[in-house]
């Protein structure tokens, strides 16, 4: 990383901000901070069709906008289904000659309960059906606008207001739905994940997966204070955190085949990450080690993807 | 030169959706509503119309698409029947308060459960309030027609609001007509490429579907009512102009036989020809009656109907769709409503049949006439389940 970026890259990206400051995102907010690099990296030429949720909520109370890019808002489940009726329109539209041919890049965005619940059909078909598009699924892991409820890719042990722990569960007893595999399974050009934690590693993901032609996924794990109860300032530390203990490697699918892009060598131990957040702080050791070998079980099998 | 040709009505509506020029299309098959979107599959497929098809996954991403594409500025167009329309429900309504205006054709067809495929208003009603202008249509020409006034209207600036064009399932959309179909430069003439007031462009970003806190929502709502309800002189426009085109003129409501009548049918959809057929032999046996259509069933064209009816003792309202626990149907229910405040308030009878495709025959009307007549001094506020089998 440190080669690529070091010293001139903070120079190379803009300045520009089309995701203004002002939005009501809470402190510390990892998502927010993903939009604002994801932005970043798109520029001016694209459009987001946003799904109901926290990044929605936080940025456009009518009659205030964060947005100085064009944005919609529809529904929770189908910002995949209208980014690629934008992608659709403007395609027939540039062929017919009545907007002047340029790149505009179409991004879906939602968070985890958008994309792996409520939001699938949606996005499989939009991947199925090859549209030209990036989708960012923002993952802080629980339905957090509603109050912090439960959904698929909440993790294994997590206390969420649907999942609290109590006589007969650790909290959350189901293991994180792997939605960036489901995207890969799609066989589009581009999928991997990201975080704000890495933001360089972000935005250059972000940028390729929008230049690619064909749909592309990204997974951003977006660290979140007020639901995994950790304190504000903590918010880039918890997501090196879930990188370097493996519970969230940052890896790339370029035509199907795998990279890491960060290499975190040796891990960290998983109670390393668990420990800084109150959802996890119930747990007892024998289900802490459960998680640190699913966590270990998981890596090795990107590894061998990567390998091959 | 215009000519006549006979064709299956909804490859008429494929036809129009092609002369229309749409850019995108976006379905999910249902019966009855296939033969529309295959025929526009192929006229895609064969580059007679220049769109883009989106083959998608659900009637939910079908409106989805058509709100994205909408919102690019593109002319967009979709259909569907029933349990599709009630699957999209949820878009079809946010497609009216982002003023998108999209087309979609409703093949009309009975709600689950239980699951059945055949023609009555069940979906239509189920979408009554939901602020799209809707038209209902008699005849394959009607649809035909219906497509370009559709587009012309709703991209009005004006207007700016979604158009659904309701069409029986199988009554129309499986039956092949005779139909006008209209030269390209009329149609060209009639319906300029969609100009949007506001698109999703760099150029001139904006944000489209904010949400909006308790002191601005009520506002919100007023001002898509004030829209709907104000859509009504350009609809007559519309319709003016395609007449003075075409020579064929619609209005909002539409009466046959009316003069002398005592008695008055009300109905909607293709119904009403056969209801028409009923008046015919009635009028010759020497029986005052008449019949009123309502085409334009949203925004509800109070004055016109009221004029309609004016001197009427009883209306006998044939609904195709059940309000569970209610008033009986829908269209009935409207216009007690329409006539409360009426000085010389006819007597209105209601009927409920032609629920899932069961026959109505101008015999059937003539019984419904006749009972009309029985109960209406009796019990003015009864509704019936016509030709339920005991």
């Amino acid at each position: 990383m440190r080669e690529r970026f070091g010293v001139y890259v903070p120079k190379v990206v803009t300045r520009e901000e089309y995701f203004a400051p002002g939005h009501r995102a809470c402190q510390g907010c990892g998502e927010a901070l993903a939009v604002r690099l994801a932005q970043k990296a798109l520029g001016r030429d694209t459009i987001v069709a946003c799904a109901t949720g926290c990044m929605e909520i936080v940025s456009s109370p009518f009659p205030y906008t964060s947005w100085r890019i064009p944005w919609i808002h529809v529904a929770f489940e189908n910002a995949a289904a209208v980014a690629s009726g934008i992608e659709a329109g403007l395609k027939a539209l540039m062929r017919k000659g009545r907007l002047p041919s340029k790149r505009i890049f179409c991004v879906g965005m939602a968070g985890d309960g958008g994309t792996s619940d409520i939001g699938i059909q949606a996005l499989s078909g939009a991947l199925e059906r090859g549209h030209d598009f990036l989708y960012i699924c923002l993952d802080n892991e629980a339905y957090m606008n509603t109050g912090i409820q439960r959904s698929s890719a909440t993790p294994f042990g997590a206390a969420t207001t649907t999942s609290p722990p109590g006589k007969f569960s650790w909290g959350q007893m189901t293991w994180k739905k792997n939605m960036a595999e489901i995207a890969a399974a799609h066989d589009i050009p581009y999928v991997a994940t990201a975080c704000p934690s890495y933001p360089f590693d972000l935005m250059e993901k972000v940028r390729k997966g929008a230049e690619v032609h064909g749909p592309a996924y990204i997974h951003i794990l977006s660290p979140c204070p007020t639901g995994w109860r950790f304190p504000p300032n903590l918010s880039i530390r918890v997501g090196r955190l879930a990188v370097e203990t493996g519970v969230f490697p940052l890896y790339e699918v370029v035509n199907g085949k795998y990279r890491l892009t960060l290499d975190p060598g040796e891990l960290r131990p998983v109670k390393e990450y668990l420990k800084v957040q109150g959802r996890f702080r119930h747990l007892p050791d024998e289900v802490i080690e459960q998680i640190q070998e699913r966590v270990r079980r998981e890596y090795e099998r990107l590894l061998r993807k990567t390998r091959s | 030169m215009a000519k006549r040709v006979g064709m299956e009505v909804s490859i008429a509506a494929a036809e129009a959706v092609k002369q229309a020029n749409a850019d995108v299309v976006a379905a999910y098959p249902i019966t009855p509503q296939t033969h529309i979107v295959e025929h526009i599959s192929e006229l895609v497929a064969d580059g007679e119309l220049d769109a883009e098809f989106v083959p998608v996954e659900s009637e939910h991403s079908a409106m989805s698409v058509c709100v994205g594409a909408s919102a690019a500025g593109a002319r967009a167009f979709t259909c569907t029947s029933s349990q599709g329309l009630i699957l999209m429900s949820e878009i079809v309504w946010i497609a009216a308060s982002l003023r998108l205006p999209v087309v979609m054709i409703v093949a009309n067809r009975s709600l689950s459960g239980p699951l059945s495929i055949w023609n009555d208003h069940s979906d239509a009603m189920m979408l009554r309030d939901c602020g799209w202008i809707q038209i209902f249509a008699q005849n394959g020409q009607e649809v035909y027609d219906g497509v370009f006034n559709a587009f012309r209207i709703a991209e009005d600036h004006r207007v700016l609001l979604p158009v659904m064009i309701h069409m029986d399932g199988f009554i129309l959309t499986h039956v092949i007509e005779s139909i006008e179909v209209v030269d390209q430069e009329v149609v060209d003439r009639y319906l300029p490429p969609y100009k949007p007031l506001y698109r999703l462009h760099p150029d001139d970003p904006v944000t489209m579907g904010a949400f909006a806190m308790p002191p601005l929502y009520t506002e919100t709502q007023m001002a898509q009512n004030e829209a709907l309800k104000a859509s009504y002189g350009p609809i007559l426009e519309a319709w003016e102009e395609w007449g003075e085109l075409t020579g064929r003129h619609y209005r909002p409501v539409e009466t046959y036989k009316m003069e002398g009548a005592e008695v008055a049918l009300i109905t909607m959809g293709s119904f009403s020809e056969t209801a028409s057929v009923a008046v015919d032999e009635m009028r010759e046996e020497g029986e005052a009656v008449g019949l009123v259509r309502i085409r334009l069933w949203r925004p509800f064209p109070f004055e016109e109907f009221r004029k309609s009816i004016r001197g009427i003792k009883t209306l006998v309202v044939v609904d195709r769709a059940i309000s569970f626990g209610g008033p009986g149907g829908p269209v009935a229910s409207e216009i007690r409503s329409a006539l409360y405040e009426e000085k010389d308030r006819p007597a209105v009878v209601n009927f409920i049949a032609g629920i899932a495709g069961r026959d109505v025959s101008p015999d059937d009307y003539k019984r419904m006439i006749r009972r009309a007549r029985e109960i209406a001094p009796v019990l003015p506020e009864a509704y019936e389940i016509y030709g339920v089998r005991e």
